[in-house]
């Protein structure tokens, strides 16, 4: 009698498994499929080699004057004899140790705050929000401990764009949350001036807020009250920013159940503790991806201030080139500054996507 | 007695002076009355600052002439034209670019979304690598490429490059054959709208047809027939008034034909490339909230892939995609005043810029500036509080 035996398993056919069927399954499915996939790969031959000839083999990366560049492709060169003035602007280069630092302290502390578990983070926060722009500050402008003097006029470069970011958002903040708190209170005056001034600048391009900081914000001060362009901008941009922000924090506020509300309201605690320590606490945390966004919008929005000649990053480069001992390398110069502020908004955005995978805690039903 | 206990009982009207209510209203007036004060203050600084630099205020400066030119204007423009024609082309420009923009930002947008969505690996990596690159540069920095890089580095009128002797690109622009209408092309006009009304009608015949008796009627295919029938048989029965009015190397540049300044092509291309990566987003993010139950619903109920996309997918997909995508038009609009970057005369640039320059005019200037782009926001906003409120999902 027959005995039922099992034949061992075939392997699945070749052209299933493997690089092949990978192939066969993601690029060759169909026929319109194929014809894509062939479509693109013609036009990528087109475009990857010469870009690549361009920027690295024809490429002539060492030298300091234009005679450096012979090969026909990229010169790097340029960017290399600029590249402490992109980094600085006119700040003098004796000085560039103040700058290092004062960035340096600050990726330090940032570093800590976002570092998981580290003790006394309400300490190390504090210290960065509140006594640690008074040290950049004087750092960077001098005038104490014997450093001297650079005004704000030989501010420039990327140093300036990080600069204008960072104190934006961190002026933005507060006032956005004010308002988002405003224009979501029952008081009908509250919030009404609340809404006017949130559509009020949304409503509005930057340039023509910075246009306004630049022009009219000298007639708005009383007579022989001045101060400085750079501080102009930044009023302009903290204030355009905090409309931003509130509407990212309203987006928080509203997500909050309204038994949030109620339970604190229950336990005794007034409005301005039941929002410190119930609402805000867990709609902030909501809206950190969309925080991180407003923040990526205002990196990028920065390049603004080129308009009303604040050298910024893009701003020192758009000067070099029209330097007539570098004139024709606007390409290179473009690609630089374009490779820094990608690399910086890519990073920033995939560090938000990290942070909403981690503080996914259960507000998803 | 009992009177005694309701009273006790009933809860103590609190005083004045500790009701939150009452605290909110003394809030809320000091708060007016501080904005009012900081209004007040601002313009009181205002006047004294202008009448100390000899600035008389008010619009008369717009009837003025403005004595300056314009490369390019929708409507007739000298440099003896007023101020009050200058904000007009201004506007018109921002107008312009705006729908210029969007237009083609929609279209590369949805191409890039689907194709961030397709089964095929190349084509989805590659639409991804696209919206990841123009999402993370600034939209400036992509204006002065395409401008100082690109366009500016076309080859001069006599050496420039030409598809067929009907377009040609150079460093003064793009030349293209620009359509002269001869008379009786009113006719055209009119069959069209004709065309448009009719369809309109034998759709809602064709619906309320297939309401009552459950019988379809092919309304794509027989309005695209009238679409395109008729106009084409009105334009042929009065004798085709049509030419083409080509650009022609005359000199040292082109005459004839449709002229684009390369201000223009940058700045539409920039706003194209840099809005459409986060349109495609949408369109992604749109398509992919509908539920994979729902397709799966529509197919077992026998709809064909087409059905199932168009009376299904989409209309849940458009809930998701319209608000923020009338929300990047917006963005596109008020980014087309990056134009003053590169010297393309929008409002900004004729306006708040050379106009303010010359006249000083600056608060009614910015305000004027301000309020124009603000009524924008405000009509795309109401606009959207419309739509919403119509296509809202009702619930049980």
């Amino acid at each position: 009698m027959d005995t039922f035996e099992k034949h061992p398993d075939l392997p699945p056919p070749v052209s299933e498994v493997g690089v092949i069927g990978w192939l066969r399954k993601n690029l060759f499915s169909s026929p319109s499929n194929s014809v894509m996939t062939i479509a693109a790969l013609y036009l990528l031959y087109l475009a990857i080699p010469p870009v690549i000839k361009w920027a690295f083999i024809d490429a002539d990366w060492v030298g300091n004057t234009r005679a450096a560049c012979t090969s026909g492709g990229a010169c790097w060169v340029f960017v290399g004899a600029r590249f402490e003035q992109f980094m600085f602007g006119f700040y003098p280069q004796a000085e560039h140790w103040r700058v290092l630092l004062t960035w340096g302290i600050f990726a330090g502390l940032i570093g800590l705050l976002i570092a998981p578990r580290i003790p006394g983070k309400i300490w190390i926060g504090s210290f960065t929000l509140f006594v640690f722009p008074f040290i950049a500050y004087n750092l960077f402008h001098g005038g104490v401990f014997g450093l001297p003097v650079v005004t704000t006029s030989q501010w420039g470069g990327l140093m300036l764009t990080l600069i204008l970011s960072t104190v934006g958002i961190v002026c933005a903040l507060p006032l956005g949350i004010l308002l988002a708190l405003g224009r979501r209170s029952k008081m009908p005056i509250l919030k009404s001036v609340c809404v006017s001034y949130i559509e009020l600048w949304r409503g509005v391009p930057l340039i023509t807020v910075l246009f306004m900081a630049s022009v009219m914000l000298p007639l708005f001060l009383p007579q022989g009250v001045d101060f400085n362009k750079l501080l102009r901008a930044l009023v302009g941009i903290a204030l355009f920013q905090g409309a931003y922000v509130a509407e990212v924090v309203r987006g928080g506020l509203q997500a909050i159940p309204k038994g949030q509300f109620e339970a604190a309201s229950s336990l005794g605690l007034s409005y301005a503790k039941s929002m410190v320590l119930i609402v805000l606490p867990q709609a902030l945390k909501m809206v950190i991806p969309g925080l991180v966004v407003t923040f990526i919008e205002l990196f990028k929005d920065t390049t603004l201030v080129s308009i009303i000649s604040l050298l910024d990053l893009l701003g020192i480069v758009q000067a070099g080139l029209t330097d007539p001992k570098w004139l024709g390398m606007t390409v290179e110069g473009y690609v630089f500054a374009g490779l820094f502020y990608w690399a910086f908004c890519f990073g920033i955005s995939r560090y938000s996507l990290h942070l909403e995978r981690r503080f996914e805690t259960g507000h998803k039903r | 007695m009992s009177d005694q206990t309701n009273q006790s009982l009933a809860p103590s009207k609190p005083r004045p002076w500790k009701n939150p209510r009452v605290h909110g209203w003394v809030a809320q007036i000091t708060l007016l009355l501080g904005v009012v004060l900081f209004f007040a203050y601002i313009f009181h600084n205002t006047q004294v600052n202008m009448q100390a630099h000899g600035i008389s205020t008010g619009f008369s400066f717009l009837s003025q002439p403005a004595g300056f030119g314009i490369i390019q204007s929708l409507i007739p423009y000298t440099p003896a034209s007023t101020y009050g024609r200058t904000f007009l082309v201004g506007l018109l420009n921002t107008v312009m670019i705006s729908v210029l923009g969007i237009f083609f930002a929609t279209i590369v947008g949805l191409i890039i979304g689907l194709a961030r969505l397709s089964h095929n690996w190349l084509i989805a990596k590659l639409a991804a690598i696209y919206i990841e690159t123009f999402r993370n540069i600034p939209l400036l920095l992509q204006v002065f490429f395409w401008y100082f890089a690109v366009v500016e580095t076309m080859p001069s009128p006599r050496q420039s490059l030409h598809i067929g002797d009907v377009i040609f690109l150079n460093i003064r622009g793009v030349y293209l054959p620009e359509p002269v209408f001869g008379p009786g092309s009113g006719f055209i006009l009119g069959a069209l709208i004709l065309a448009i009304i009719a369809v309109i009608f034998i759709k809602r015949w064709a619906h309320n047809r297939q309401m009552r008796t459950g019988q379809q009627f092919h309304t794509v295919w027989v309005s695209l027939g009238i679409l395109i029938l008729l106009p084409l048989l009105t334009f042929f029965a009065v004798g085709a008034p049509l030419t083409w009015s080509l650009p022609k190397l005359q000199g040292f540049n082109f005459t004839g034909g449709l002229a684009v300044i390369p201000e223009l092509t940058a700045l539409v291309i920039a706003l194209t490339i840099y809005t459409a990566s986060s349109i495609a987003e949408i369109v992604r993010s749109g398509i992919l909230s509908v539920s994979h139950g729902q397709t799966e619903a529509a197919s077992s109920l026998g709809l064909k892939r087409g059905h199932v996309m168009r009376l299904v997918v989409l209309p849940q997909a458009l809930r998701v995609i319209i608000p923020p995508l009338t929300s990047q038009y917006l963005n596109l609009t008020k980014n087309s005043s990056l134009a003053t970057a590169i010297g393309y005369p929008d409002l900004v640039n004729v306006f708040a810029g050379t106009t303010l320059n010359q006249t000083g005019q600056a608060v009614v200037i910015i305000a004027m500036t301000m309020g124009v782009y603000l009524s924008i926001s405000l009509l795309i906003s109401l606009f959207m509080n419309w739509y919403n409120h119509r296509k809202r999902l009702i619930e049980r």
